[in-house]
């Protein structure tokens, strides 16, 4: 079964997966809902550059990560000059690497999801008194509801199965920065093949469930044209 | 009054509008298919934002050079073309959604009222995805009535449903206009719904305003498209004055004399339109009595309009009242019809349109 450090680094893994997708779709939902409206002609750069993840190999992300927020970078020597510490091999660091890497997983679902809605439930709603905000959260939210569950899956899904960018800037401490995929790899390496399978196994069915659940989501709330 | 004033240009449109529409009754804007309609209805909504734009209703601005007024501010009612309700709602949360969004000093139309006067009681836990189209519609006519709207917009409502519901949602417009006081602006390219709804007519032609006024005066201004070619007609507000049993027959009266057409159940002193086609209408110069014609009227000839090769269009006055006549050139020739000559106009076929 799990031994006790498998175990904490499921837990670091999950609570890394659950705080990247909060941040994902609280950054991701203003960011999609403006891609979605903008008529900004170079706009296709910024979608350019979230999608730049998916095909990047992690250790080029997590490399330029690491120059960027260990203590000469950029965002390592703002965090010296404030009095804290460098983020790079911190559990602050992984986060921020998880949200960058699962960002199109995040943005792309949500921003499909708002463009199918398209302009006319909202002028609709402006004509019945509703403001903006209102607009927003009272028709917008309700009617992507599907690309929201999207989005949430396959963020937490994709972050739970980071390997390269983790390794990169989390290094590999075991109850701060050890991951289930860096565990998993350390078994190997160690030829523990039972521990291996376990945290495998478990990685497996967690992925295929979540997958499972979207798209049997997706084909309930199957679009609606009026 | 609803004063509007609008100036816009995109690459392969301009829309040139400055219009006047009384603020009562239904007015009508009309015209061809991307003559700029709906592009006007959207403006005076406030969905489309143009710079240069005025716009002012009764005594409030809504958009002028300094300021404007977004759509959630102003007191209007929107009907789209496509019922476009909102799918995670069932009715009653369609119709609720501009209702209590509405202050409870401006409701001048209760929820239940709205309901009643489109037939939706039986309706209300549905989804959208489960009405008709028609009742879709209606249910889009009724949400934009529960915000007791002071303007109601109408974008040809009815465009994209099938006969029977046009027929049906007429009828509930119809209604919905001689119980509440509410002026609508009602866009369409179809001459049918104009004739049964509209009082004034706004005629829009490549992005400006042609000619607006009265729907009687409108379709028989013979210097207005309405009134060539071979559907040009003319409505008459008649009213009713005796049934006939024996022969299934319904009289109505009007300044210029007593029409008689088939019977219908209308009460005795309701006034209603009758639609009487250009090319129904023949002339003769003495009173007929042997004809099967029963609706025959001593006219005035006002104008004549050469429009076609081998027709010509003549505008009679009966009893002040103007009625189109579609008559070959010979014959206008033969008859020796020229302006203020006495004539009499027989009507082959009036439609009671109620």
């Amino acid at each position: 079964m799990f031994s006790q450090p498998d175990l904490i680094a499921l837990a670091i893994t999950l609570k890394l997966a659950f705080i990247t997708t909060v941040i994902l779709l609280l950054l991701g939902t203003p960011f999609a809902w403006w891609l979605s409206r903008t008529r900004w002609r170079y706009k296709f750069i910024l979608e350019a550059i979230v999608a730049l993840p998916l095909v990047l190999p992690p250790t080029v992300l997590g490399f330029y990560l690491l120059i960027m927020l260990g203590p000469n970078g950029p965002v390592g020597g703002l965090m010296d000059a404030i009095g804290g510490r460098p983020l790079a091999f911190t559990f602050t660091g992984l986060v921020i690497g998880s949200v960058i890497y699962s960002m199109p997983f995040v943005v792309q679902p949500l921003q499909n999801a708002f463009t199918s809605i398209g302009q006319r439930p909202l002028e609709v709603a402006a004509t019945l008194r509703a403001s903006p905000l209102d607009r927003f959260f009272t028709v917008t939210i309700p009617l992507a509801r599907q690309g929201f569950l999207t989005a949430a899956v396959l963020g937490f899904a994709h972050t739970l199965g980071e390997f390269g960018v983790v390794l990169m800037i989390g290094g590999n401490i075991p109850g701060e920065t050890q991951v289930v995929s860096i565990a998993i790899y350390d078994h190997v390496e160690s030829l523990e093949y039972v521990q291996a399978h376990w945290l495998s196994g478990g990685l497996l069915l967690l992925s295929f469930l979540m997958l499972i659940a979207v798209y049997a989501l997706n084909r309930r709330f199957r679009p609606i044209q009026l | 009054m609803i004063e509007a004033k609008f100036k816009i240009k995109r690459d392969d449109f301009s829309l040139h509008a400055d219009l006047c529409i009384p603020a009562h009754d239904v007015t009508a804007i009309f015209g061809p298919s991307g003559c700029g309609k709906t592009t006007l209805l959207r403006s005076i909504a406030g969905l489309d934002q143009h710079r240069q734009g005025y716009l002012k209703f009764r005594d409030s601005n809504w958009q002028d050079s300094d300021n404007f007024v977004p759509p959630h501010h102003r007191p209007l009612g929107y009907v789209f073309q496509e019922a476009s309700l909102f799918a995670h709602l069932n009715v009653r949360d369609n119709l609720n959604y501009g209702f209590k969004r509405t202050p409870q000093s401006a409701q001048t139309i209760k929820l239940e009222q709205a309901v009643e006067l489109l037939g939706l009681e039986h309706l209300l836990t549905r989804k959208p995805t489960n009405l008709s189209g028609g009742e879709r519609q209606r249910v889009a006519i009724a949400r934009a009535l529960a915000v007791s709207p002071q303007l109601l917009l109408m974008d040809e409502p009815l465009t994209a449903l099938d006969q029977t519901s046009k027929q049906e949602i007429l009828a509930y417009l119809e209604s919905l206009h001689n119980q509440l006081d509410i002026p609508i602006i009602y866009v369409s390219h179809s001459a049918d719904e104009v004739a049964r709804l509209a009082d004034h007519l706004v005629l829009l032609e490549e992005g400006r305003v042609k000619a607006s006024g009265s729907i009687g005066e409108m379709l028989t201004r013979l210097d207005l498209p309405l009134a060539q070619g071979n559907d040009a007609e003319a409505l008459i507000e008649a009213t009713v004055v005796e049934h006939d049993e024996e022969y299934k027959l319904t009289y109505m009266e009007f300044s210029g004399g007593r029409f008689t057409v088939a019977h219908k159940n209308l009460s005795i002193g309701k006034t209603a339109r009758l639609r009487v086609l250009a090319r129904d209408v023949s002339i003769t110069l003495e009173h007929q009595n042997d004809t099967s014609i029963l609706n025959i009227f001593p006219a005035i000839v006002e104008e004549i309009n050469e429009d076609g090769i081998s027709q010509v269009t003549v505008k009679l006055l009966v009893g002040g009242v103007p009625m189109l006549s579609r008559v070959t050139r010979k014959s206008a020739s033969v008859l020796g019809l020229k302006p203020g000559k006495q004539v009499y106009a027989q009507a082959k076929s009036v439609a009671l349109l109620a």
